[in-house]
């Protein structure tokens, strides 16, 4: 069995997922300061690719990045980059399909962080990156964890867009989800099988990490602190 | 210029208008108003966690904030201590590293710390969470980190409030002790008159976001000036009023009564205290009338009665009266005639 797939489908969610981290928490961060108003429109937007079909993400990726498109055309020519079609071509999709879900459980988050603890760390002489890293992070470390595994299994779990920006092709940008449609296409339903129970077994480990994280916040979160 | 700290801000938050003005020496200011006053907010602006709109603060001669000369010093290099309602500990690091991270000397973090949980008898407990230790000891180790952190003054918002009531009189005596040793200035943020008349030689009210004059508990706990004060200090009983040569009319009571002093010409309102109400022996004396009585709540040595007076309509305020128990050997009456005395009616 080529087990280019699963390598392929992990190092893409590792990737994507290292980024959503950042951009999910310096997104939820920022976004949880603005104006009302502003917050709401920019809300919509950053959490719309959460509901939108994964075709509809794959179709404006490739509006924006095709080697005939604006952007994709400047990059070509700039850089030699092909930004389609190339393994890492699916990182695109998955950053923009995972990162609602580090954004929204990161902004949960912070939203329930007892302010006066950075308040505190302020008038005690620490520097705002040092509250933001060593006080902010650690209290609120249950919750950016969960996201950060929603995100992993998102990523991991992506199909339709990344057919889209990807495509399928064996040994260079096949993942576990592109791989059991063409297996399934191809009337190999022993070979799509066992690429459906290697997914499913990552997926539930996935989530049974993510259910005991939860249960450790409830029983951790509350005590002595209002 | 000593060690004080200059207060004169202004801010503006919704619907609610803040406006502070005071200062004080070294000896602790209570800062005293009911809840949503304003409080936390002024100390907030004070150490720079929030900036007020516009006015001056000035830090032991240094100017933190001046609206007009554009000057806002961060929290940090204000240098406050700020004891939280609920001390604000974080919840991730030991009492230890609690108050070792307020150190700014970093080779002599171990050394400091160490002498501030021996000081504040801390040391038992240096490897709990927070979560682990008491109230009193989260006090402690709250009162540390501050210390630590070697602050120009010193803000405490409600220190009380978060520990039981049989907690409080100890720790609220070592509060004192502590705050004694301190040589800046030292606010102290409180709802409760009998702790600010305990620790705190002057006072300023806080009514609804502004505060007033700076003036010793004595005068504050003797003669209230406004309805705010004297509620804070223990009045009970508020009416209308309008003063009538030597008497003072109460509308809403339907009652004409005689003050010891001529009643302000300015003064619109009275305060009486619940324990100044008398039963009265009869009618036609001074001061006396009838009462209904609508409710009363049994204490253990106390009667306290709600009562409506004759002559006022269904919704006039009740008039509070505290009475001894022993006055009602059998059952309260459902009227009775009552007295105020004159020198017990408060201009406001």
């Amino acid at each position: 069995m080529d087990w280019y797939p699963l390598y392929n489908s992990l190092r893409i969610a590792a990737i994507s997922t290292a980024a959503v981290f950042f951009l999910g928490i310096w997104a939820a961060y920022y976004v949880a300061k603005l104006p009302r108003l502003v917050k709401g429109v920019l809300d919509v937007v950053l959490t719309l690719p959460l509901v939108l079909p994964p075709t509809v993400v794959g179709w404006l990726l490739l509006m924006l990045l095709g080697p005939k498109r604006p952007l994709g055309a400047w990059i070509l020519e700039t850089f030699g980059m092909k930004m389609v079609m190339t393994w890492w071509s699916a990182i695109f999709a998955t950053v923009v399909v995972a990162f609602p879900l580090m954004y929204r459980t990161a902004r949960g988050a912070f939203e329930s962080f007892d302010h006066t603890l950075a308040g505190a760390g302020q008038t005690l002489g620490l520097s705002n990156t040092y509250i933001f890293w060593r006080i902010r992070m650690p209290v609120c470390r249950q919750g950016i964890l969960a996201g950060t595994v929603l995100a992993f299994a998102r990523a991991l779990g992506e199909y339709g867009a990344t057919s889209m920006i990807a495509g399928y092709t064996p040994s260079r940008t096949a993942t576990i989800s592109t791989t059991v449609y063409q297996l399934w296409r191809t009337n190999d339903n022993a070979g799509a099988l066992r690429w459906v129970v290697v997914n499913i077994a990552i997926s539930a480990v996935f989530l049974l990490t993510v259910n005991l994280l939860e249960r450790r916040q409830k029983q951790s979160g509350g005590e002595a602190w209002d | 210029m000593g060690l004080s700290l200059i207060v004169d801000i202004q801010k503006k938050l919704g619907s609610f208008q803040l406006q502070v003005q005071f200062d004080t020496q070294q000896q602790p200011l209570a800062l005293l108003g009911a809840s949503g006053c304003g409080k936390s907010l002024t100390l907030k602006c004070i150490a720079g966690i929030l900036k007020p709109d516009a006015g001056r603060i000035v830090l032991n001669g240094v100017t933190v904030f001046d609206s007009a000369a554009k000057i806002d010093l961060p929290p940090q290099r204000r240098q406050v201590g700020y004891l939280f309602q609920h001390y604000a500990l974080f919840p991730h690091m030991s009492v230890l590293q609690n108050i070792a991270v307020a150190v700014k000397d970093h080779s002599r973090r171990r050394q400091v710390s160490a002498q501030l949980m021996e000081r504040f008898q801390l040391s038992t407990v240096a490897d709990l969470r927070p979560e682990q230790i008491s109230g009193g000891q989260q006090q402690r180790c709250a009162l540390a980190r501050i210390l630590a952190a070697e602050p120009q003054a010193i803000l405490l918002d409600e220190p009380l409030s978060a520990l039981d009531s049989y907690l409080r009189f100890q720790l609220e005596a070592d509060l004192a002790g502590f705050l004694s040793q301190f040589p800046g200035p030292v606010v102290w943020v409180t709802h409760d008159q009998g702790e600010a008349r305990r620790n705190c030689p002057r006072v300023c009210v806080l009514d609804q976001g502004h505060s007033q004059e700076v003036q010793t508990m004595d005068s504050l706990v003797r003669a209230p000036k406004t309805e705010a004060a004297a509620r804070l200090c223990g009045w009970e009983n508020f009416a209308d009023a309008q003063a009538e040569g030597a008497f003072v009319r109460l509308p809403q009571w339907g009652l004409l009564l005689k003050c010891s002093a001529p009643f302000p010409q300015d003064a619109h309102r009275v305060g009486i205290r619940a324990g100044a109400l008398r039963l009265a022996p009869a009618a036609g004396g001074e001061n006396v009338f009838s009462c209904f009585v609508v409710q009363q709540i049994r204490d253990l040595s106390l009667r306290t009665l709600l009562l409506r007076p004759e002559g006022a309509p269904r919704t006039a305020p009740l008039l509070r009266g505290d009475f001894k128990k022993e006055l009602f050997p059998g059952e309260v009456p459902d009227r009775l005639l009552v007295s105020i005395p004159p020198d017990a009616l408060l201009p406001l």
